[in-house]
């Protein structure tokens, strides 16, 4: 393994951190809020979708912001539902996992060929020239917003009263707090940054929309919460780390001398997930009123 | 009126009351099932299709005629058993996402009986044990997880998925692959199969298997001591640990019953759909995927009760066969993807619980008539005691 491996497995495992990154964020301020979205999956999918097709329309950067229009559209119709109608958060976000796959099929058909469709490279965002070799300018993006939010969450008042809305609705309404208006900003803004995450699957870095595309990064995202335990900062090392284990899948296949089957390479983010997860609970504590509706006295 | 004559109207009246109450559940599956179909009709309709035309065929293709309505049942059966592993887990308080992984572990199990000779009978029933196990063995892990190092049971389940994506794809590629095509795996002895119940089409008595099996758990979890306890842990785990409920055995029966349920259906599909008997791994498991995933739907339709869910698997089964005559109906050939759309859609409504109360209309009309009835039985009452 020569330097210049290192150098290019450290940038694709860079590239797979965005949107685990992003999608885990904004996971972060809807969880603090006390709303548990596993619709993650779905809204990766379809943002990167509408991602791709608005590239084509306007360029990438319109690409990339109607897949946050699109994350917070569908984070808009999880959040209402869960708040002011007491919808069962999990069984929402599984509504949305299979309407995106059935979703971006069908588009994907009617787009012409099944279950693929290419973003043009002139669309694409472009990528800047590093030491490194070419990176995308998300990357910095990804790297600087753990630390927004950790600030955010920590230091703000809106950040307090999201935690107050996740902790102890009971108190927080009596202190003049909305609580489902506040829940619904949360679950919105989170949405928008895995939309974010999702459009820049397509427009930013794999170049092509298959009705796969997610490939489980919803829910590894997920893990990244729960590693993290509503830890931005924890939470962007957990994305770099499963990041690097898909770099390294993508790159042991490549290997002419192929020392493993690629089935089990493919395995390994999965492998790895279970096992970081199943190491850092017991740790980690989550906001008392996650996953419950509020409902007044 | 005679006292007798009264007091037979009011247990009428009564009994018609509830009758109405307690279709609520029902009425909603309906009207969630309303809603998602009117979804999948607006997306083609801003897809240039004809929505009508569309549900036409589609209802053709499902209900049309004894071949159809077979094939509906067909599709149906692998629903009910990854439905059942939906439910059971739900009724015991956890999502268990995993019946997709637990169904591939317990298709390939079914495969492997091929190697064996034995005879008709045995054969079948070493198949479905084969199946079971596998899936049993494969939704444990995520139980012991949750268990002792306090995994959600979502995360694990779906990191499940995947790895018996991959796993089962290595396993009929290269190590259970027919040598002579090597797109598929080994198709099992007739001895093994399943017979076809209706000559001609490709359902097969692995329904009786599905439904039998629907039947068991509703009489485990409705008529034994251990599934009031998983009830009970579901509903409420500290007072069901108050009262003496082992909540760690529940968890860990349930995770193994939709395991159990997971692998059947995965069994389903070997044993009993024509004309393969086989696996194919050239194109990703087609046969097999997401049947898990729809499955999830169905449960959700047949408000998680296994009588629910018989209904509610026709009822999807029904979409999926129609579906592929709707992708090549005349000039309006609409993909069958569009199925999936129209699930989902069903399952975000069905999320929202007291679904009927968000229609003040339905609601007000609906009251009207339950509080008309509870007045005359109030007034029969009144005359019986008098």
């Amino acid at each position: 393994m020569s330097f210049q491996d290192i150098l290019s497995l450290l940038r694709i495992s860079l590239h797979a951190m965005v949107p685990l990154a992003l999608t885990a964020v904004g996971e972060i301020v809807g969880e603090t809020a006390g709303l548990f979205n596993i619709g993650l999956e779905g809204i990766l999918l379809l943002s990167a979708f509408g991602g791709a097709l608005a590239a084509e329309f306007g360029g990438p950067v319109v690409g990339l912001l109607v897949g946050m229009g699109v994350g917070g559209l569908v984070s808009l119709v999880f959040a209402v539902i869960n708040t002011y109608w007491k919808g069962t958060q999990m069984v929402t976000g599984i509504g949305i996992n299979l309407f995106a796959m059935g979703f971006v099929a069908f588009g994907l058909i009617q787009l012409g060929a099944p279950g693929f469709h290419d973003v043009p490279k002139a669309v694409e965002l472009t990528k800047l020239r590093t030491p490194m070799g070419l990176m995308s300018p998300m990357i910095l993006i990804a790297l600087i917003l753990p630390f927004v939010i950790y600030w955010f969450l920590k230091r703000t008042r809106a950040g307090l009263m999201l935690k107050a809305a996740g902790e102890m609705p009971e108190a927080a309404d009596v202190a003049g707090i909305n609580i489902n208006a506040i829940r619904i900003l949360a679950a919105v803004s989170g949405g928008i940054l895995a939309g974010l995450g999702g459009a820049y699957m397509s427009v930013a870095w794999l170049g092509v929309v298959t009705k796969q595309l997610s490939a489980g990064r919803g829910f590894i995202a997920l893990a990244c919460v729960v590693f993290s335990g509503l830890n931005p900062l924890l939470a962007l090392l957990g994305a770099f780390i499963f990041g690097f284990f898909q770099a390294l899948a993508e790159w042991v296949k490549t290997l002419p001398s192929k020392p493993i089957p690629g089935e089990f390479v493919s395995m390994l983010p999965y492998i790895i997930t279970l096992l970081v997860v199943s190491g850092a609970i017991g740790r980690v504590r989550f906001p008392k009123a996650l996953g419950e509706p509020y409902k007044r006295e | 009126m005679s006292p007798n004559e009264s007091s037979e109207q009011s247990r009428l009246l009564r009994g018609a009351h509830r009758t109405l109450t307690g279709l609520h559940p029902a009425l909603e599956s309906l009207l969630a099932a309303l809603v998602g179909l009117l979804v999948g009709a607006i997306l083609m309709y801003i897809y240039g299709f004809d929505p009508w035309k569309a549900y036409m065929g589609l209802v053709k293709g499902a209900f049309g005629g004894s071949y159809e309505i077979a094939s509906s049942l067909a599709r149906a059966t692998p629903l009910i058993l990854t439905a059942l592993t939906f439910s059971i887990c739900l009724r015991a308080g956890m999502f268990n996402i995993g019946a997709e992984g637990q169904m591939y572990m317990g298709g390939i199990a079914s495969v492997v009986v091929a190697c064996f000779a034995l005879p008709t009978g045995l054969h079948q029933i070493a198949g479905l044990l084969f199946a079971a196990f596998a899936g049993a063995v494969w939704s444990l892990v995520p139980a012991f997880l949750k268990l002792t190092r306090g995994v959600h049971e979502v995360i694990s389940t779906i990191m499940f998925n995947w790895i018996a994506r991959w796993l089962a794809l290595y396993l009929a590629i290269y190590v259970i692959v027919d040598p002579m095509r090597p797109e598929k795996t080994l198709s099992i002895p007739m001895s093994a199969r399943f017979p076809v119940l209706v000559r001609g089409t490709d359902l097969s008595y692995t329904i009786f298997v599905a439904i039998a099996f629907a039947l068991v758990i509703y009489f485990i979890l409705w008529h034994t001591a251990i599934g009031y306890e998983v009830r009970a842990a579901g509903l409420n785990p500290t007072a069901a640990r108050y009262g003496g409920i082992r909540n760690k055995r529940t968890m860990f029966l349930s995770f193994v019953l939709g395991g159990v349920a997971a692998g059947l259906a995965g069994a389903t599909i070997v044993m009993g759909l024509p004309p393969t008997y086989a696996i194919y791994g050239g194109g990703g498991l087609p046969q097999l995927m997401n049947l898990g995933f729809d499955g999830m739907a169905v449960a959700m339709v047949g408000r998680n009760h296994p009588i629910g869910i018989l209904a509610a698997a026709v009822f999807f089964g029904g979409l999926n066969a129609g579906g592929r005559v709707m992708q090549f109906y005349g000039s309006n050939p609409v993909p069958l993807e569009m199925v999936r759309v129209v699930m989902g859609a069903i399952v975000l409504v069905m999320s929202i619980p007291e679904l009927i109360r968000l229609f003040p209309m339905i609601k007000k009309q609906g009251g009207r008539l339950i509080e008309r009835l509870r007045r005359i039985t109030r007034r029969t009452e009144r005359g019986e005691s008098a």
